[in-house]
């Protein structure tokens, strides 16, 4: 895609992004500034863009789930997960990199799993996905022992706190995720053959794409950000709580990928719009908190913008306000060619 | 007259789907309406019923002009609907099927003796014994369609429409429905009869209907026809047709570069047959609708893997387990339903063009964007695609634009054969004459091609010999001067007494 | 029908089993008690099933609950707190909110054609959130009719007390079995759950049963957030997240086919006592951890799904 596609593509999520940014600083002016303090970058923009972390790591994977037609609703527990195993690994003083590795290779466990009930069982990945999300928390206790599982490892607890040229490493994490994730997508063919597969699964299948295995590798990644997402949050409180680690990101990171204007019926995606809409949740999320709203008033604001969004991708809503051609054009496309009912 | 239709017109963007037709269905008759794929049958079905809007003409039923807005309309004016896949409810009971909307009651509450009794009441005389108490799909296709016949019969009453309704019936159960449509046929219900089996249509009816892309082409007295008269009305070939010249399945036969298919099938879909395709070979394969040679193709594709036999070439055992598989073997396949196999709507036409051969590179080695640009555009200018540019979605061209991006898509893998599932059907005479120089054209340069249709003189014109399918069987294979419409019609209409096997 | 109902038979007998494992390990756990106590304890989860399996029956799913329940706690809290008016009426406002909220999501899930998933989710953002803006804190309620609703009880041979709580929920499952086996709305809502174009076709009023199923579920919620309100004199604005991932499984696990179309309403009543039955094993137990509960009702929703769909396939090749 050229620059001006792209820019096209999140003009609305840019738009509402700096329409809430506005919204904030009328609340409070000094939102723009940032300092350069202690070797870091200081600031409440700063804030945002570290805070919006685990969402962001969640909606990168998120976006490619929904974008086969699929849903992950297991990435919350998962974060859990592998939080308890990162920091279970350091207990045991495996050391940092084993830690690393010992969480990785769990998210990417849990989403095999997903990914054989969805692409081999062929169970819808909601129902699929949710025997984890049930099970996950209790397997993350499992590993954790039921407590709030803290530990001493300053090269971890940076991966959650620290700083790196003054920009924090969560921070880092998702745009470097996000980097290289839509590189794997768009310099590779896999961002066209996973659109393919959630357009049209069969015609997909007929024309050579295996799609199994890319079903596979969709919910692989997924896990996969969603260990990333439970390392930083394990990093950043230096402890893994079983109980609270991702509790209901999955629905902000589905929010996420809808507020970046991707269907949830599958098809065309932009991981960049998601990335935005994450940063649009956390936005509120801050603003609320600066405004000196009480923080309740956050899951509102949320289920207002879930209800305006819904209303502007409604398939049944939009002719109604006035796209009237554009709706008969989608009910003959249908029956656009005269196939017989019976084969 | 109970139902008729004058001038009854409906067109889509592209295609005129029916052009002024004529139809009159008489109470106490059964009336058959015949036509291949696309000749515009379930279009007229759909305007009868209201899931369509005409866009001109009219429909009277007992004189009256009607205009159904929807299926419920149209069953409470008295007509109803029974199709192949029937419209019931296949986890409710039987007897919730038959009564919903208007269960007894009783102080607010369903009663399910009353509901049963009433049931019961509303199968009794149809000859099947039924527990209506059982769930709907713990029985047979043919009771429940059956079940939706008695449902269909109960709420509308004056016009009943079978719609493929013997599909998947044995012959047991095809004599089961025919024994309740004659019964209801004495009643003096007027039956409209759709089906694809020729044996069935002449037994069952009273007159015919043959329509052929979306015109009415004759209506009949069924004793009056006769079964090569019929197929001849149906695909509609001219006589004195003169043949082109065909001959070359001689000269390529030494080559030893054939593929070989031996005694390859799949159980309940197509038996098992043997086939040897060689280079630069045209095969046409023909058959009525149903008959098995989507089937086939499915087989030869790995679509739908074969249970049976074998495949070898000149390197050895050909794998066709799957149409990854296929495709890697040089095998390529343009399915007969355009917009749910083959289209990926949303995508462009370049990404639609370039999408099989992509998927045989496998992912990490994509298409460089330019080299893309560069077959697109390559394609859109051969194969005359209309479309403003290579950016716009596949799903908003006409349907022989979109057929010849699938051709594109399979031509760029550059295949060895491709299996063409009725490549000119629903769409327009310029886009129709351009495929069939194109089949010409590749197959100049060495590719080999197997070509379903219903249009036989389409078939005669491109194909070095034609296989003949009929009743899941390949029954016949015509080679040289025998490839003429009368030979291939009279091997269709050979008397199928497994028709309903 | 046999077919049908095997999933049912499975879920009995998973509960038969596990309860005589239990009382082979624990003779105390055949007691009335305990039984007295399963019902009362599990008294919110098997009211709010009982919605939860109308609408999965039809197709759908109901994210919003654990919020409602939450709310209707607060919302009953700060109302007594403030006003004078007697609980009932309170209750009678509570219900007529929640179902009109229910009834709203099943709106616009019909009016927007969008999946009751998301439209859902807005509604448990939205409820959780009214209930913080009521009050952030845990409300305690002090009322005396509080008092004798908790101390409601029929006393069962063996001293096991039957609640007042506990019979509302096997009174709400009663009722759920009559509208849901012996109503009109009950078989559209099997109808719409085994397809609902074909249900259209036969004439199944497809926008007013949605509303009325979210609606029934929001009023059911409400119920569910009353007896949680007795059952915890309190109203809390973070009490009960999650529940409604375990009415799903109690759904689910009660041998409700979690795609729609086929279920029993009973088989919630047993999916909700096998849950509550896992935990109160570890209660006895002693030395197991709390979180072999999610594990196994993880464990038991894999079996079920799995059951599911082999049933499936046993019947597209019947």
């Amino acid at each position: 895609m050229t620059g001006a596609r792209v820019l096209r593509r999140v003009a609305p999520q840019l738009l509402t992004l700096g329409a809430v940014i506005l919204l904030v600083s009328v609340y409070f002016p000094d939102f723009y500034q940032i300092v350069y303090a202690n070797d870091r970058l200081v600031g409440i923009p700063i804030d945002v863009v570290k805070r919006g972390a685990p969402v962001a790591l969640l909606a990168i994977g998120m976006t490619l789930v929904i974008a086969t037609r699929g849903i992950d609703l297991s990435v919350g527990a998962v974060m859990a997960i592998c939080g308890a195993t990162a920091a279970w690994s350091i207990d045991q003083g495996f050391g940092l990199w084993a830690a690393l590795g010992l969480a990785g290779a769990a998210g990417l466990v849990c989403g095999l799993w997903n990914g054989i009930l969805v692409a081999f069982f062929g169970i819808q990945p909601i129902v699929a996905t949710l025997i984890l999300m049930v099970a996950g928390r209790g397997v993350a206790q499992l590993i954790t022992g039921g407590t709030i599982l803290t530990f001493d490892n300053e090269a971890f607890a940076f991966l959650g706190s620290g700083a790196v040229f003054g920009v924090p490493v969560p921070t880092l994490a998702w745009i470097l995720t996000g980097i290289l994730f839509g590189l794997l997508v768009r310099r590779t063919a896999l961002g066209l053959l996973i659109e393919s597969i959630g357009i049209n699964l069969r015609a997909s299948t007929l024309t050579g794409i295996n799609s199994r295995v890319l079903l596979l590798a969709v919910y692989m990644g997924s896990g996969f950000c969603a260990a990333l997402a439970g390392i930083i949050a394990t990093a950043d409180i230096r402890g893994a709580d079983a109980n609270n680690a991702g509790l209901w990101l999955e629905l902000d990171a589905i929010l996420a990928v809808v507020i970046g204007g991707n269907s949830l019926l599958g098809g065309r995606f932009s991981i960049l719009a998601s990335l935005l809409g994450a940063m649009i949740i956390q936005t509120i999320n801050t603003g609320i908190l600066l405004a000196g709203f009480p923080p309740e008033f956050n899951l509102v604001i949320k289920a207002v913008l879930v209800i305006i969004i819904l209303v502007l991708q409604s398939p049944r809503l939009l002719p109604r306000l006035g796209f009237i051609r554009l709706r008969r054009e989608r009910d003959e496309k249908p029956s656009g060619t005269p196939v017989e009912a019976g084969k | 007259m109970l139902l008729s239709t004058r001038n009854l017109t409906k067109t889509f963007p592209g295609t005129k789907a029916l052009d002024s037709v004529d139809f009159d269905l008489k109470a106490g008759e059964v009336h058959s309406l015949l036509g291949e794929n696309g000749a515009g049958k379930s279009t007229l079905i759909k305007c009868l019923t209201g899931a369509y809007r005409r866009d001109s003409g009219d429909i009277l039923f007992e004189g009256e002009p009607i205009s159904p807005q929807s299926t419920l309309e149209a069953q409470e004016i008295g007509i109803g609907t029974v199709y192949q896949e029937v419209n019931l409810l296949p986890n409710l009971t039987v007897a919730e099927n038959l009564t919903l909307g208007h269960q007894p009651r009783r102080f607010g509450m369903i009663s399910p003796r009353a509901m049963q009794a009433q049931a019961e009441e509303m199968l009794a005389g149809y000859g099947v014994d039924v527990d209506v108490r059982r769930s709907l799909d713990t029985y047979s296709v043919a009771v429940q369609q059956i079940v939706a016949i008695a449902r269909a019969v109960h709420l509308s009453g004056r016009v009943l429409i079978l719609d493929e309704p013997t599909a998947s019936l044995d012959s047991r159960e095809v004599r089961m429905l025919f024994d309740v449509i004659g019964d209801l046929r004495k009643r003096g219900l007027g039956i409209i009869f759709i089906s694809h089996f020729l044996d069935q249509v002449f037994e069952i009816s009273d007159t015919l209907t043959v329509l052929r892309n979306g015109c009415h082409i004759a209506t009949r007295p069924a004793a009056e026809v006769d079964r090569m008269e019929l197929i001849t009305l149906m695909l509609g070939h001219e006589l004195d047709e003169e043949k082109p010249d065909r001959g070359l399945s001689s000269e390529v036969e030494g080559t030893g570069d054939a593929i070989r298919f031996k005694g390859i099938g799949r159980r309940g879909k197509i038996a098992p047959f043997d086939l040897t395709v060689h280079k630069g070979e045209v095969i046409g394969m023909a058959g009525l609708l149903g008959s098995g040679r989507t089937e086939s193709a499915e087989v030869l594709f790995g679509a739908t893997p074969a249970d049976s036999g074998t495949v070898e070439d000149a390197n050895g055992a050909v794998d066709l387990r799957n149409p990854r598989n296929a495709i890697a073997a040089g095998f390529a396949f343009a399915p007969e339903d355009r917009k749910t196999d083959g289209i990926i709507a949303e995508l462009s036409v370049r990404e639609n063009i370039i999408l099989a051969l992509q998927a045989r590179r496998g992912w990490a080695r994509p298409i460089p964007q330019a080299e893309q640009m560069r077959m697109a555009d390559e394609y859109i200018e051969r194969l005359d695609i209309r479309t403003p540019d290579a950016e716009k979605p596949v799903g908003l061209l006409s349907g022989g634009n979109q057929q010849k991006v699938i051709l594109a898509r399979w031509l760029a893998t550059n295949p060895r054969f491709l299996i063409l599932d009725e490549p000119t059907r629903g769409i327009d005479v310029g886009a129709h004459a351009e495929i069939l120089r194109l089949i010409e054209d590749v197959v100049a340069q060495g590719m080999s091609i197997l070509v379903i249709s219903s249009e036989l003189d389409e078939l005669i014109a491109v194909s070095h010999r034609v296989i003949v399918v009929r009743d899941r069987h390949h029954v016949s294979e015509l080679t040289g001067a025998d490839v003429t419409t009368e030979t291939i019609v009279r091997a269709i209409a050979a008397p199928d007494a497994e028709a309903v096997a | 029908m046999t077919i049908r109902a095997l999933p049912l038979y499975a879920t009995i007998a998973i509960f038969l089993l596990a309860y005589l494992i239990c009382y082979i390990q624990f003779p105390a756990m055949l007691s009335t008690r305990v039984i007295g106590n399963l019902l009362t304890d599990n008294a919110y989860l098997g009211i709010v099933a009982v919605g939860m399996t109308v609408v999965i029956i039809s197709g759908g799913i109901d994210l919003s609950v654990g919020s409602v329940i939450a709310f209707s706690g607060v919302f009953i809290a700060v109302i007594l707190r403030e006003t004078a008016l007697h609980p009932l009426v309170v209750f009678a406002l509570l219900l007529a909110v929640t179902t009109v909220f229910g009834a709203a999501m099943g709106g616009m899930i019909h009016v927007l054609a969008m999946p009751p998933f998301i439209v859902t989710l807005a509604g448990m953002f939205l409820a959780r959130g009214a209930g913080y803006m009521l009050s952030i804190d845990s409300v305690p309620i002090d009322a005396a009719f509080y008092d004798t609703m908790q101390d409601a009880y029929y006393l069962m041979p063996g001293k096991g007390r039957l609640t007042l709580l506990g019979l509302i929920m096997l009174a709400s499952v009663a009722a759920g079995m009559i509208m849901l086996h012996r109503t009109r709305f009950g078989t559209n809502v099997y109808a719409l759950g085994g397809g609902e174009a074909t249900a259209r076709l036969m004439g199944v009023p497809v926008g007013r049963t949605t509303v009325a199923i979210y609606a029934f579920s929001g009023f059911m919620a409400g119920l569910s957030g009353i007896v949680f309100s007795v059952y915890t004199s309190a109203g809390y604005p973070l009490a009960t997240v999650g529940v409604e991932l375990n009415a799903i499984a109690a759904v689910v696990i009660g041998g409700t086919l979690l795609t729609g179309g086929s279920g029993y309403m009973f088989g919630t009543l047993i999916g909700v006592l096998t849950m509550g039955l896992i935990q109160t094993y570890i209660v006895f137990d002693g030395s197991l951890s709390s979180w072999w509960t999610k594990i196994v009702i993880g464990a038991l929703l894999l079996m079920f799904i799995l059951l599911q769909k082999g049933l499936l396939r046993l019947r597209v090749s019947a």
